[in-house]
């Protein structure tokens, strides 16, 4: 590698279709994850669009009750495994390199390998939409028995679908943790790397622990389905509980796969524009650690209902609560860092703003639903579904559009129209709130998630959910425009677009070369 | 070796995904055996006979029969309701009739309820995780000797042993059932 870099600054990425699929580029690399994000969005939210114009009124009128169960399961698998995650490692690979002054990924080929599995398990998985049976219907979570003695037979294209794409972010959160343990430019420390690459760090570790046990839980699904095995089959002496188990063991710390990133990005775009220095960045580091060592602990509170002694309930109701804390810190600190700093309201500022806000409110109906005996009145109502989408779509989506906004000056040389992405803001911000609001009303009130119709007195709310839906889906066709314009037409940016800014990033041309720290940054002591 | 090392990465993926397959669902049977979590019985008693209750403690056992998915047999307790005295060992059976016109294998799954019971009632004789192959139209009955264990908590004044019947017949052609 050492002998290719003396060269580099000679040649370019190579000509033609055949350079994005033979790239070991970390930056080809990460725009080919987040266009792939981007492309995925938009079909996860044709589907959400499907979900919502039926459920714009009571009763049926557009779609079979089995084409909605396919609709909300295929768009909570997108969105959680095509969307965020492509996107925050679509993120990591243009940014953590720059960040800490290497001049690529570790593991490059890897690299590429493990962005090209993604289109062909994502192209399977849609596949399944027009099988004999349909896709799988058996929402996002998969619970046996519906995911096996009652699954279509897609169900097996689901299995290895979700096989491939826990194997290719298995590569990815490899390649960041070697990274950034062996890359860093010399006389950087642990504790001196960036927040966003600390996030990073530790979400890589949660994926290196989580997803084998996905990969685990559907290959017990598949025996069950194929080779007669009874994991989850009660007629064979198995328990469908365990499935319940071992899949929300996974997925409590992938909720927070798709949020410590975030919580990164927001660390580096809050100070800019506060134009101070991050308050309390060891602490920040520390309350990721403490979310992701309690997110192992706590899997059982998405299964208060399913039967558990007292003691059970008890011990996940405390452990999740006591999750409140670190992430109390962190929305401590960031306000501490806007205190009395000289703010200004750039695009990246608001949705990182709105990020804190609307992701607080989130938490705190995750503090509501934590309450064992309160849960079983909210348990799988729209409740639930308020809670996750504030989390996820106020806090993942805005997070990430923040970085999107703070970094695409660096990644394409041009600065995007900030009068339209003040429009794309305010849009999304009275769109999402509009869709999800209301669903904490219909969900106390005891609407059920993932049924097509609804008794008549939800008919109001919902239909202010719809509009919100549209709202904030037709609002995102204003990213794609402004994206699409800045690459083409959008004007020259400085090397440091952001008076504020600080870390490595900045002290690279933009749009930054195809080749940059082929000889380490000189770090100079803090 | 370091910990960022590819080989102690990739060594932590291949624990996490044995982890999931291999030491959680052990560890979680285990685990409902202990507690009685999930409703199972033990497998057959093997300990020591224990004498009756000194002093007449009585608990109300109701057995219940259950048919999955709503198979067409007729399977029902000889009792429904049986007043025990702890420590007293019962004997009873349940009856089954296969109403197909063809030949099935049944398998029943006991389940108690209340789950902090489960640990104390302990069978001598059951039908249970058993092949039972019926002809049609072929009845049978099915024999079950247990008791409740003096030890059992004072605020359980009422247990029920559930026996739900699962169609096994296509597992069995498979013939890749879990061993009995």
């Amino acid at each position: 590698m050492s002998e290719q870099t003396v060269t580099s600054d000679h040649h370019g990425p190579a000509k033609g279709f055949m350079r994005w699929v033979l790239t070991t580029n970390h930056k080809d690399i990460g725009t080919m994850y987040l266009l792939f994000a981007l492309v995925l969005f938009f079909v996860g939210g044709a589907m959400a669009f499907v979900i919502r114009a039926e459920l714009f009124q009571p009763g049926l009128q557009m779609v079979s009750p089995e084409f909605f169960n396919q609709m909300t399961t295929m768009h909570g698998l997108i969105m959680v495994f095509g969307v965020i995650m492509p996107a925050f490692v679509g993120l990591a690979n243009w940014q953590v390199p720059l960040m800490v002054g290497a001049p690529d990924m570790a593991l490059p080929r890897m690299n590429n390998w493990s962005f090209w599995l993604l289109p062909f398990a994502f192209t399977m998985l849609i596949s399944t939409l027009f099988m004999d049976g349909g896709a799988p219907n058996f929402g996002w979570t998969f619970y046996a028995p519906l995911s096996t003695t009652y699954a279509p037979p897609s169900v097996t294209f689901f299995i290895f679908a979700i096989h491939m794409m826990g194997v290719s972010s298995i590569m990815g959160a490899m390649n960041i943790i070697v990274t950034l343990f062996n890359m860093r430019a010399p006389g950087m420390t642990l504790m001196q790397m960036p927040m966003f690459c600390w996030s990073w760090l530790i979400t890589a570790f949660l994926l290196l622990a989580a997803m084998p046990v996905l990969a685990a839980v559907v290959t017990m699904m598949l025996m069950d389905i194929h080779f007669a095995t009874s994991f989850f089959n009660a007629g064979g002496g198995g328990d469908p509980v365990l499935f319940q188990h071992v899949f929300w063991f996974f997925a409590h710390p992938e909720v927070y796969i798709l949020i410590l990133p975030a919580f990164g990005i927001v660390s580096h775009v809050i100070p800019t524009f506060s134009r101070k220095r991050l308050f309390g960045h060891t602490s920040m580091v520390i309350a990721m650690i403490a979310i992701a060592g309690l997110a192992f602990i706590v899997w059982a509170h998405h299964m208060f209902t399913v039967g558990m002694p007292l003691g059970g309930e008890l011990f996940f109701m405390y452990s999740t609560m006591l999750i409140a804390i670190p992430t109390g810190v962190k929305v401590f600190n960031w306000v501490s860092t806007m205190f009395k700093g000289s703010m200004s309201f750039e695009t990246p500022m608001l949705f990182a703003v709105a990020f804190i806000v609307l992701f607080t409110i989130g938490g705190l109906s995750g503090l509501m639903l934590a309450i064992a005996p309160a849960d079983f009145q909210y348990h799988d109502t729209y409740f639930v579904v308020a809670h996750f989408h504030y989390v996820l779509v106020p806090g993942a989506v805005f997070g990430i559009m923040a970085g999107v906004y703070y970094w695409l000056p660096k990644w394409c040389g041009k600065m995007y129209n900030e009068t339209l992405g003040q429009w794309h803001f305010w849009l999304s911000l009275v769109g999402v709130n509009l869709t999800f609001f209301p669903m904490h009303f219909v969900g106390l009130a005891g609407m059920p998630r993932r049924i097509p119709d609804y008794a008549l007195q939800f008919a109001d709310f919902n239909m202010l959910t719809t509009l919100g839906a549209f709202m904030f889906g037709f609002t995102q066709l204003i990213f794609l425009y402004i994206v699409i314009t800045t690459i083409r037409s959008g004007k020259k940016a400085e090397q440091k677009p952001w008076e504020g800014a600080d870390g490595l990033e900045w002290t690279v041309p933009s749009p930054a070369p195809y080749h940059t720290f082929s000889t380490p940054p000189v770090i100079d002591a803090k | 070796m370091k910990l960022s090392s590819p080989i102690a990465l990739v060594g932590l993926v291949l624990f996490m995904f044995s982890f999931g397959i291999f030491i959680l669902p052990p560890v979680y049977a285990v685990f409902c055996e202990i507690t009685g979590l999930n409703g199972k019985t033990a497998g057959q008693y093997q300990g020591e006979m224990v004498a009756a209750d000194s002093n007449n403690r009585t608990i109300t056992v109701q057995l219940v029969a259950n048919r999955n998915d709503n198979l067409p047999w007729d399977f029902s307790p000889q009792h429904e309701v049986i007043e025990l005295v702890l420590g007293e060992q019962l004997q009873t059976s349940f009856h089954v009739v296969n109403t197909y016109n063809s030949a099935v294998v049944a398998q029943a799954i006991p389940s108690v309820s209340p789950s902090e019971a489960a640990p104390y009632l302990h069978k001598i004789e059951c039908f249970c995780f058993q092949h039972q192959p019926l002809e049609a139209s072929e009845g049978k009955s099915f024999p079950l000797v247990f008791f409740i264990d003096p030890e059992l908590p004072e605020e359980i004044k009422k247990l029920t042993l559930s026996y739900t019947l699962f169609d096994i017949t296509n597992a069995q052609t498979v013939g890749m059932l879990m061993p009995e």
